[in-house]
C-alpha cells in the first residue's frame, strides 16, 4: 500500500490524539477522588464524567458540594466554565463538517483538549504545504482545505475517544479508591494540563509571522489573570476571547485588500 | 431524588447543550468573515487564558505556586529542545514533583 503524505498526517494526528487523551484522561482519578471526598457518591461522580465530560465544570460542581455551597449557584458556575466549549464549536464546525443527527454525538467531544489537538493539526497541515506558512499568515485558508480538515477530524475523534475512555475509567478508579489514591499534586500532575495546552499551541506561536497570534495569546492570558479576583470562575477565561477583537479590527483592512488583490 | 442529583443532572444537560450550541450555529453565520476570524482566534486566547488560570489561580484568588511554575518552565525548555509531546509532559510532571519534594 502506498503511504501518502495525507496518511502520514492522519497518523500523526492520531498519535497526538492518543497522547493527549491518555495524558489528560488519567487526571480523571483526581476528579473521582475529589468528587467523593466532596460528598458526591460514586454514581454521581461517574455520571458527571460520562455526561458532562468537561473537567473544569465537573471540578467546580464538586467544589461547591465540598464547601456546602448553594447548588444552584454551583451549577451556574459549572455552566459558566462549560460555556467556552460553545466558542470552540464555532471553530470546529467547519473542519468537522458534521451535519444533522451526527452533530449530536460529535458535540459531546467539543472540549479544550480536542479543540487544541484539532487546531494544532490544521496548523501543521498548512505549515507543511509548500508556499504557505501556517495559519497565522493565512487565517482563512483552512475551511475549504479537505486534507487539513481530515487531519483535524482524525485528531479530534482520536482525542475524544481516548480521553473519554481514560477519563471515565480513571474517574471510577479515583471515586472507588479515594483513600488509596496518591495526591495528584505530589506527582506533579497539576502542571500537566497547562503544559499540554502550551505544547499544542507552541508550534503556532513560534511560527514566523505569528506576531498577531502571540498578541492574542498574551492578551487572553492577561485578561484572564486580571479579571480572576473580580469575577466568578469561568468568566475570566470566557472574557479572554475578547483578546481576539483588536486583532480582528486591525486586520480587517489588509485582509480586504488581500481579497481584492 | 436528592438536590445533589438534580445539580448533577442540570450540569450534565447544560454542559452538553453548550457544546452543541457552537456546532449548531448555521453555516451562513459561520461563513461571515468577522465571525470566522473571531472563531479562528478565540480558541488561542481561551487556551492561553486556561494555561494562565490553571497555573496562577485558585478559585478567585491569584496564587503563585513555585513548583508548578518550575514544571512549566521545564516544559518550555523541553519544547525549545524540540522534545516529543509525551516527553514534554513527563518532564513537566517530574520537575513539578521534584520541586514539591524539595519543599517548594
Amino acid at each position: 500500500m502506498k503511504v501518502t503524505p495525507l496518511d502520514q498526517g492522519v497518523s500523526a494526528a492520531r498519535r497526538a490524539g492518543i497522547g493527549v487523551g491518555l495524558a489528560v484522561g488519567c487526571s480523571g482519578v483526581a476528579f473521582g477522588a475529589a468528587a467523593v471526598t466532596a460528598g458526591l457518591d460514586v454514581a454521581q461522580a461517574c455520571v458527571l464524567s460520562l455526561f458532562a465530560f468537561t473537567g473544569a465544570s465537573q471540578f467546580a460542581l464538586a467544589g461547591t458540594v465540598a464547601g456546602g455551597g448553594d447548588l444552584v449557584a454551583g451549577t451556574a458556575g459549572a455552566l459558566l466554565l462549560g460555556a467556552r466549549n460553545g466558542l470552540y464549536g464555532l471553530r470546529l464546525a467547519g473542519p468537522l463538517g458534521v451535519r444533522g443527527l451526527r452533530r449530536l454525538g460529535t458535540a459531546h467531544g467539543v472540549i479544550d483538549e480536542t479543540t487544541a489537538v484539532a487546531m494544532a493539526q490544521l496548523a501543521d497541515a498548512r505549515a507543511e504545504r509548500p508556499g504557505e506558512h501556517g495559519d497565522a499568515a493565512r487565517p482563512e485558508g483552512g475551511e475549504r482545505d479537505e486534507a487539513a480538515n481530515r487531519r483535524a477530524r482524525a485528531g479530534f475523534f482520536t482525542t475524544f475517544v481516548t480521553l473519554y475512555l481514560a477519563w471515565n475509567v480513571s474517574t471510577l478508579i479515583g471515586a472507588v479508591g479515594t483513600a488509596q489514591v496518591a495526591d495528584p499534586a505530589v506527582l506533579g500532575l497539576d502542571a500537566v494540563g497547562p503544559a499540554c495546552f502550551l505544547a499544542l499551541l507552541w508550534p503556532r506561536l513560534r511560527a514566523a509571522g505569528a506576531a498577531r497570534l502571540r498578541a492574542v495569546a498574551a492578551g487572553g492570558a492577561a485578561i484572564a489573570l486580571v479579571t480572576t479576583p473580580l469575577l466568578p470562575p469561568g468568566v475570566p477565561v470566557l472574557l479572554a476571547s475578547l483578546a481576539a477583537l483588536p486583532v480582528l479590527l486591525a486586520s480587517a483592512r489588509p485582509a480586504r485588500a488581500e481579497a481584492a488583490g | 431524588m436528592s438536590a445533589t442529583w438534580w445539580a448533577v443532572i442540570a450540569t450534565c444537560a447544560g454542559c452538553y447543550l453548550l457544546k452543541l450550541a457552537g456546532l449548531a450555529v448555521p453555516r451562513r453565520v459561520l461563513d461571515r468573515p468577522g465571525i470566522r476570524r473571531f472563531a479562528e482566534l478565540a480558541p488561542v486566547a481561551l487556551l492561553s487564558a486556561l494555561i494562565a488560570v490553571q497555573m496562577f489561580a485558585a478559585g478567585q484568588e491569584l496564587r503563585f505556586d513555585p513548583a508548578r511554575t518550575i514544571g512549566l518552565a521545564a516544559a518550555v525548555a523541553a519544547l525549545l529542545l524540540r522534545a516529543p509531546f509525551l516527553l514534554v509532559l513527563a518532564v513537566t510532571a517530574a520537575a513539578t514533583a521534584l520541586a514539591r519534594l524539595a519543599g517548594m
